[in-house]
């Protein structure tokens, strides 16, 4: 690891003018993926902003029909919480399958989507269950904060202080983890809203980042049974190869997993 | 504590430190004013080194020095060598080319090693490394073996034309081939066998010192047998003479042959310490270890099997071509031609074997023997192409083996080995009743009530352990003898100190060892203390690695505790006046046999060292040391079945069951002999389903990281059930024929003979990932609709 200088912000305009004084600074928001890449001495950042002590940015609270969830909530605490598991079954169950235990104890919500990994598992459940993410500048909806593979709508300074979820009638996630690292290679959280209509977003498999597969939330809005997507799959051209798994098998691997979300929600 | 003798499932003496975090590593270790290393490596597979400008690196803090291979070469450190010499067919040695520890003029494989920068803290010797500047002239690489045997690939050494290392053979080809002419059924096949990287829980590490004053090295290493690394540093690195030099391998976090060799890292930061003047130390990071520790297995080969009208086996030929990477690592020349060739007959009575090995040179990280070394990959071989002939003469498996099970010993195979003992019907039976064999079209039926293709296969294999006779070895070219020595010293009140040239690296020496001191004198194991690895307190030993300290390491304390035994009869029956036939030793006391006469252990050892009555001419003290070495190899044997489930939507591979019937001769704790059968299977599922050494055409490695390397975790396997088989190994005085490569050597074929039974496609290669099962299967429903 190369030479960093750490602060623990008190709050959200700490923790923006911290960034803003720092030459090359980073927010470590639970650092599961950030400090790993650092310790690979693929990540310099001259400034960490650890901004997973900020009262306000921690907690889960009811909102309507729907939850809203600090961005420094770790994984563990989304999947234990009784106010998740009873209104967005899909999203604790998610939540209680990423990484292994230490990284669900220490990786935080607004951590994981700022870094947008391509196969990461929370983008497939915001897209899907229509959330909004709350940030220090503004509100914008799942879609358009994550704009890419790695790529997000998140300015420099700009903060994720929390993350909106309306409730659902039924959600469940189905991933297929890449054997080595556990990450998704195709993870397919669908999500039936209470006004019947049906969103489906895929994970681990675009080479954008996480997308979604409208033939099949037209097919389930009719019909919303696993058969209904059985002859469903994206266009392997726009899907990730690589050692583990082929374009191919992926998008395979896609419907597959959509048909087993259905089956669970 | 207690007195827990032969058989006992004694608890690990070391656990305690280990569990608690109290092991004493390499890493551990400290001295006085000590440095860290940073070594610079080649992001390139082939290039020119043209030149390394370390000047910005020298200006950074805390940097002592910046090292090259000029340097290592201008005061006289030798090539790291290979120790076994293989003879092509032609009789023409084979063709080693030079191997630097620091190369100043080609890099052959990424991650090859070109300077080193020492520092105060390993940041800045980091740092300082990425602030080196190496001039590359690219060269074209040459990655996949069989290319790098056309002609017009790149030469990756001048000394090997080609980039052919050897060009070996071992078997009668005219009596092989009279067996196919003559053949009712033969069985084609092209194996390969993935490569694998080790991965020992604890990286390699070296920290190494020089004393000016007394002109003497001391190095602490990561080794799995300190004295075999002291002999080479000093006789052919030209460190320093053997007795400037103290190696020391404190606790070693796993090796399975990664540690036995001599690396260029240890070396240079012995090298270094001196031209430095300070202590070096350097660990291995996880990146490192998968660029640099030797990999395993590696071979791709051509398997015929001939079989006469009634399904007796006449003959199997075999061509391999092994990979042995950029350089040829300590003992890689013997793992594809000793270690495996003379193994492929299996337990089977095959009157005629012949195989053609050729090892290649390629742009990639050196090959050597990883957990079974050569075992491995013949008993896949062997297990894939029975279990098909056996599918394609529609016999059922197992019953084919049967046919064809070697049942006379000793019993003397076409390839060098003679089998001393063994009883495979057992093994197989006992297997086969486990496993519900009968059983199986049920469970496969309601499998697929479920949607799961449900397989059994099943692989019966023999290794070759307690390596070796030397005087055999010696004949067939290994550099060294392969016997083990151990000194017994019974300390003045009883106590036990048992020296031996084993090492532990997670076998439980410190427990079997002192269990076999417990069964003989009847004490406490408490009292007894194993000390191993220093070569300033141990006499010279050869190490562990293959399975060899049981029957080897352990023969070498039984004949030193004859001796001990002997004396101490002496010495009792002479105090008791006595005579010494009519001594019994019996829980801690040496008895006069039909009389109430004894004394404690305690007394008969302290009356050797005062000495004040003794008989007539017997030396003061009781301490004694035996070297041993053995007249055969141990052919340690069984049978595993494996059943899997094949989810055909994904192609994911469960193993549902597995069941392993060894027969490793006499055992001494049948807990850690289950321990070593839980890690070797766990291994060979890994290998069978997960594991994969990947390269690009460039000769980047793929997988370099556990993000991409696949280790086979907790949930990948399911609980084993395990059995033991005893027929006494003839060889040596505990009847012992080692354990611990078993699980690794047996476990591959069945994994894959189920795999392929399951999806109907014989095809399939390791490792099984879900990918490849997936899209075999959907080719064979497909074209079984068409």
């Amino acid at each position: 690891m190369y030479e960093t200088t750490y602060h623990k912000a008190g709050s959200v305009a700490e923790a923006a003018s911290l960034m803003a004084n720092a030459d090359d600074g980073k927010f470590l928001g639970g650092g599961q993926t950030l400090l790993p890449t650092m310790k690979q001495r693929l990540a310099a950042p001259s400034d960490l902003v650890d901004v997973t002590k900020i009262a306000d940015m921690k907690g889960i609270s009811a909102n309507g029909d729907g939850v809203t969830i600090g961005a420094a909530t770790t994984h563990y605490e989304v999947s234990t919480s009784d106010l998740v598991k009873q209104k967005l079954p899909g999203l604790a169950s998610l939540a209680g399958g990423i990484g292994d235990p230490a990284v669900r104890h220490m990786g935080t919500m607004g951590g994981s989507i700022s870094n947008n990994d391509p196969a990461a598992d929370y983008p497939a459940a915001l897209v899907a269950l229509g959330a909004t993410v709350v940030t220090s500048k503004r509100e914008l909806v799942a879609e358009d904060f994550f704009t890419g593979m790695f790529e997000t709508a998140l300015e420099e300074d700009e903060i994720v202080v929390a993350i909106k979820f309306p409730g659902a009638a039924a959600s469940a996630y189905a991933k297929y983890p890449n054997p080595a690292s556990r990450y998704a290679m195709a993870g397919v959280f669908v999500a039936k809203a209470s006004d019947g209509s049906v969103k489906v977003a895929v994970t681990g498999a675009g080479q954008n980042g996480v997308f979604r597969m409208s033939a099949m939330e037209t097919a389930l809005s009719g019909n919303f049974s696993p058969d209904a997507v059985a002859g469903i799959a994206p266009d392997a051209n726009d899907l990730l190869s690589d050692i583990h798994g082929s374009a191919a098998y992926r998008a395979n691997l896609v419907t597959v997993m959509a048909k087993r979300a259905v089956q669970k929600a | 504590m207690a007195v827990e003798g032969i058989g006992a499932r004694a608890l690990r003496k070391e656990d305690k430190r280990f569990i608690t975090g109290k092991g004493r590593y390499t890493d551990d270790m400290t001295m006085p004013g000590m440095g860290h290393a940073a070594f610079v490596r080649s992001p390139h597979a082939h290039a020119k080194v043209k030149g390394i400008d370390a000047s910005a690196a020298l200006e950074m803090p805390g940097v002592d020095a910046v090292l090259t291979g000029d340097q290592l070469v201008g005061d006289g450190i030798g090539n790291l060598i290979c120790g076994w010499m293989i003879h092509s067919k032609d009789g023409s040695p084979m063709k080693m080319g030079g191997w630097r520890a620091l190369e100043p003029e080609i890099v052959r494989h990424v991650g090859q090693a070109v300077a080193v920068v020492v520092a105060d803290t390993q940041a800045q010797a980091r740092d300082a490394a990425d602030a080196v500047i190496v001039d590359y002239e690219e060269l074209p690489a040459v990655i996949d073996p069989l290319a790098a045997l056309e002609s017009g690939a790149p030469q990756i050494h001048p000394e090997a034309e080609g980039n052919l290392i050897y060009d070996w053979e071992i078997g009668d080809e005219a009596a092989t081939n009279a067996a196919f002419e003559k053949a009712a059924h033969v069985t084609r096949m092209e194996i390969h066998n993935n490569r694998l990287v080790p991965n020992a829980m604890e990286p390699r590490a070296a920290l190494a010192g020089y004393d000016a004053a007394e002109e003497h090295y001391t190095l602490y290493t990561t080794s799995q047998n300190p004295h075999v690394a002291r002999l080479v540093l000093s006789a052919f690195y030209n460190v320093a003479p053997e007795n400037k030099l103290r190696v020391i391998a404190p606790d070693v976090g796993g090796g399975f042959g990664s540690k036995i060799y001599i690396y260029p890292e240890e070396m240079v930061c012995l090298w270094a310490s001196k031209r430095v003047g300070r202590p070096v130390k350097w660990v291995s990071d996880r990146t490192e270890a998968f660029l640099t520790d030797a990999h395993g297995r590696d071979h791709r080969s051509e398997a015929e099997l001939a079989l006469d009208a009634d399904n007796k086996i006449l003959g199997l030929r075999v061509k391999t071509i092994a990979n042995l990477g950029a350089y040829m690592s300590l003992f890689s020349s013997s793992v594809p031609t000793y270690l495996y060739a003379t193994l492929l007959s299996g337990q089977y009575d095959i009157p005629a074997i012949h195989a053609n090995v050729k090892t290649v040179y390629t742009n990639t990280t050196p090959v050597d023997a990883y957990r079974g070394a050569g075992r491995p990959e013949a008993t896949y071989l062997l297990e894939r192409i029975m279990e098909t002939a056996a599918r394609e003469v529609g016999l059922s498996p197992a019953e084919f083996r049967r046919k064809n099970f070697i049942r006379t010993f000793p019993h003397q195979t076409p390839v060098i080995m003679c089998y001393d003992a063994g009883d495979y019907d057992a093994t197989l039976d006992a297997a086969l009743k486990a496993a519900d064999y009968d059983g199986f079209a049920a469970r496969k039926a309601e499998a697929a009530s479920r949607g799961k293709l449900r397989g059994i296969g099943l692989s019966c294999y023999i290794e070759a352990c307690g390596i070796a006779p030397s005087a055999a070895v010696g004949s067939l070219g290994a550099g060294v003898g392969l016997w083990e020595s151990a000194e017994v010293r019974v300390n003045p009140v009883g106590s036990i100190e048992v020296l031996t040239g084993s090492h532990s690296h997670g076998q439980g020496h410190e427990t079997t060892f002192a269990q076999l001191i417990s069964e003989r004198f009847g004490l406490d194991t408490s009292a007894v203390s194993i000390v191993h690895g220093d070569t300033d307190k141990v006499q010279f030993g050869m190490g562990t690695y293959g399975s060899r300290s049981g029957a080897v390491g352990m023969s070498a304390i039984v004949k030193a505790l004859d001796k001990v035994e002997a004396k101490a009869k002496k010495i009792a029956a002479h105090l008791m006046e006595a005579s010494e036939g009519d001594i019994q030793i019996e829980g801690g006391e040496l008895k006069v046999a039909g009389t109430d006469k004894k004394l404690t252990f305690t007394e008969v050892a302290l009356a050797a060292y005062t000495a004040h009555n003794l008989p007539e001419g017997m030396e003061p003290g009781l301490k004694e040391g035996a070297f041993y070495d053995p007249t055969n190899f141990t052919f340690p044997a069984g049978t595993y079945v494996c059943e899997v489930e094949v989810d055909p939507d994904t192609g994911k591979t469960e193993v549902v069951n597995f069941v392993a019937a060894d027969d490793f001769g006499n055992i001494i704790n049948p807990m850690i002999v289950e321990g070593q059968v839980h890690g070797g299977i766990t291994q060979g599922i890994g290998q069978a389903l997960l594991e994969n050494a990947s390269y690009d055409e460039n000769g980047q490695l793929l997988t370099a990281s556990y993000m991409d390397y696949c280790m086979p975790r907790a949930d990948d396997v399911p609980s084993y059930s395990l059995s033991t088989h005893v027929t006494a190994c003839p060889g040596n005085p505990l009847g012992m024929k080692g354990c611990g490569e078993a699980g690794a050597i047996g476990s591959p074929p069945a994994v894959i003979n189920a795999i392929t039974d399951a999806i109907g496609d014989n095809s399939l290669s390791m490792p099984a990932s879900p990918e490849k099962v997936w899209a075999l299967y959907h080719a064979g429903v497909k074209q079984a609709a068409e």
